[in-house]
């Protein structure tokens, strides 16, 4: 091994990481006024990515429930707010909208991931429907509210739990990609029926992989609810929320665990400059990305940089074949 | 005493009976050979077997337990291991990782990276891939990704072997190289059951052979009886046997 792949590879990448979280969690105390409520939403936009890839990724199975497990940690979230005050602490409030998201994957989980392709893709949408009309119908006639007041939490301290939230996120992908639960993910997108074959009990690897990502899309959109201070059924389960976790991870591109992520980061970067600057045409301009993308980019922006990184990698061995072959013309 | 045994295994498309009624059975450390016309529901027992597809009626049993409504994974991990017809190979895959999922998911108790590493090290060895271990499988002939499938299905530790048509589009040294290696399995104790078109292999390497058309059994019996039969060969030549005769 030689000096460049042991500084990319073993070196270089963790502390990169952690400079970035470090850098993110300080940004409060140095950042610009306006800049933490922007990057808060560009860490959400993250999340979703990465949470949506996390189990769609590599099983192939392409969900469009994000917005209902979203929506189920939106709502999680106003129930347990009375009058402005929350009834439990922040992380509680915060676990308590991932476990009602989980709760949910796994039970609809259960249910549709028998279906496979188009069909559980078709299902999983259908239960952003159902799970808006459950709680309207809840709303209605049980509670007799319209929607609910969110109490307002300090935006400091949402920035910090959407930062712990994207980290955990994170940390999971990546002990997923390392484990065998991993490896049996890939196995189900790749072939299912071999990996049933061989022993991997894939509707349980399915059904859990579906529920541990819905937790992180409901941790997240429960802290998500106390920024938007009012809450209904309408504005909780928002059709938007379900396709743009796959754009955003197509867009970044799937194969790199950093792909939703970079994917995240352009999108939500994209539509704040756009949005205020030419409102009316930012989806025209990020569809055109899209296509672009997607035509020029199969595996998403990040096989850009693949790209960029394996010819510094190149370089960098040169550079140091170059340098000891110096070394031993002096000696 | 049978490792496996069916008794009036039917299953049903539909109207039409894929199988119907078949009584088998397959003796510890045996070689046995399954045959029949394109269409004669060979691959449909195999898929009742490992559960691929649920029976219609019937009863299969392995080592006297039934395995009626038993999933594929469970069948596995009690033993039953399977290639398929066509490679069902994770294609960008590397082979040593290919073989890997099979070690950690096939045995029925958890095992340990390490002993889950030296397994995949051994069925490598074993079909003679261990050079090959980092290239993915959809850069493979059809005979080393063949191999793939058998190194796959050793190291989920079975006790019976189901082999579907693992000759198929083999030239002739490859084909008596798969020979070679069916009886070498056979002789570390591995039951086989196998589907073959490819008669020389058939007739070389199997103790008994059953024969299937139209989903029934017809015959069985050693080689040089099925060779002999009247209804094997009208089922296999036709018209033309009874316009020779």
């Amino acid at each position: 091994m030689n000096i460049a792949t042991f500084a990319s590879k073993r070196f270089l990448v963790p502390m990169v990481l952690v400079l970035i979280v470090v850098l993110l969690a300080t940004a409060p105390l140095y950042t610009a006024l306006g800049t933490i409520p922007l990057m808060t939403t560009i860490l959400m936009y993250i999340i979703l990515a990465v949470s949506w890839t996390m189990f769609s990724g590599p099983t192939g199975y392409i969900s469009l429930a994000s917005a209902a497990f979203f929506g189920c940690g939106i709502y999680a979230s106003a129930l347990l707010f009375e009058r402005g005050a929350a009834l439990l602490p922040l992380p509680a409030v915060i676990v308590m909208g991932g476990l009602a998201a989980s709760c949910f994957a796994l039970i609809v989980g259960l249910a549709t991931l028998r279906l496979r392709g188009i069909y559980f893709t078709m299902f999983s949408f259908g239960l952003l429907e159902l799970a808006r009309r459950l709680f309207q119908y809840y709303e209605f006639y049980v509670t007799g509210v319209r929607g609910r007041y969110v109490g307002n939490v300090d935006g400091n301290t949402v920035y910090y739990i959407m930062l712990a939230i994207l980290v955990a996120t994170l940390l999971t992908v990546y002990f997923i990609r390392r484990s065998r639960l991993g490896l049996a993910m890939q196995g189900i997108g790749k072939n299912e029926e071999a990996a049933a074959h061989m022993g991997v009990n894939t509707t349980k690897v399915k059904v859990l992989t579906f529920a541990l990502s819905a937790f992180f899309m409901g941790a997240t959109g429960a802290i998500v609810a106390t920024r938007w201070l009012y809450v209904d059924p309408t504005i909780a389960f928002n059709l938007n929320y379900s396709f743009l976790p796959l754009l955003m991870a197509i867009v970044g591109g799937v194969g790199q665990p950093y792909g939703p992520v970079i994917g995240g980061f352009a999108f939500a970067y994209l539509r704040h400059v756009l949005q205020s600057k030419t409102p009316y045409y930012f989806m025209l301009v990020f569809g055109a990305i899209m296509v672009l993308v997607i035509l020029f980019l199969p595996g998403g922006l990040v096989s850009l940089i693949e790209r960029g990184r394996h010819r510094l990698e190149g370089l960098m061995s040169k550079l140091w074949k170059g340098a000891e072959a110096e070394q031993h013309a002096d000696t | 005493m049978p490792i496996l045994e069916g008794q009036g295994v039917t299953k049903y498309f539909g109207g039409l009976a894929a199988v119907s009624h078949v009584d088998f059975h397959v003796d510890q450390a045996e070689i046995v050979g399954l045959i029949g016309p394109n269409g004669a529901g060979k691959t449909t027992l195999f898929n009742l077997i490992s559960a691929a597809l649920p029976l219609s009626s019937g009863e299969i049993r392995f080592k006297g337990q039934k395995l009626n409504g038993l999933k594929p994974y469970q069948i596995c991990r009690r033993g039953v291991a399977r290639t398929f017809q066509e490679t069902k190979i994770f294609a960008d895959m590397p082979v040593l990782q290919n073989v890997l999922m099979a070690a950690f998911f096939g045995t029925p108790t958890r095992i340990s990276g390490a002993d889950a590493a030296r397994e995949v090290t051994q069925a490598l060895e074993f079909v003679g891939l261990s050079a090959m271990s980092a290239t993915p499988v959809k850069d493979l002939t059809l005979v080393n990704q063949k191999r793939v499938e058998v190194a796959r299905a050793l190291a989920t530790k079975p006790e019976l072997l189901l082999l579907d048509e693992l000759m198929a589009g083999l030239n002739a040294t490859e084909t008596s190289e798969a020979m070679q290696l069916v009886t070498k399995i056979r002789d570390t104790g591995i039951t086989i059951f196998m589907v073959e078109h490819v008669m020389k292999a058939i007739m070389g390497i199997c103790e008994r052979i059953m024969v299937l058309h139209h989903g029934e059994k017809i015959a069985e019996g050693t080689p040089q009886e099925i060779a002999s039969n009247k209804k094997v060969i009208e089922v296999y030549l036709g018209e033309e046997a009874h316009a020779g005769s």
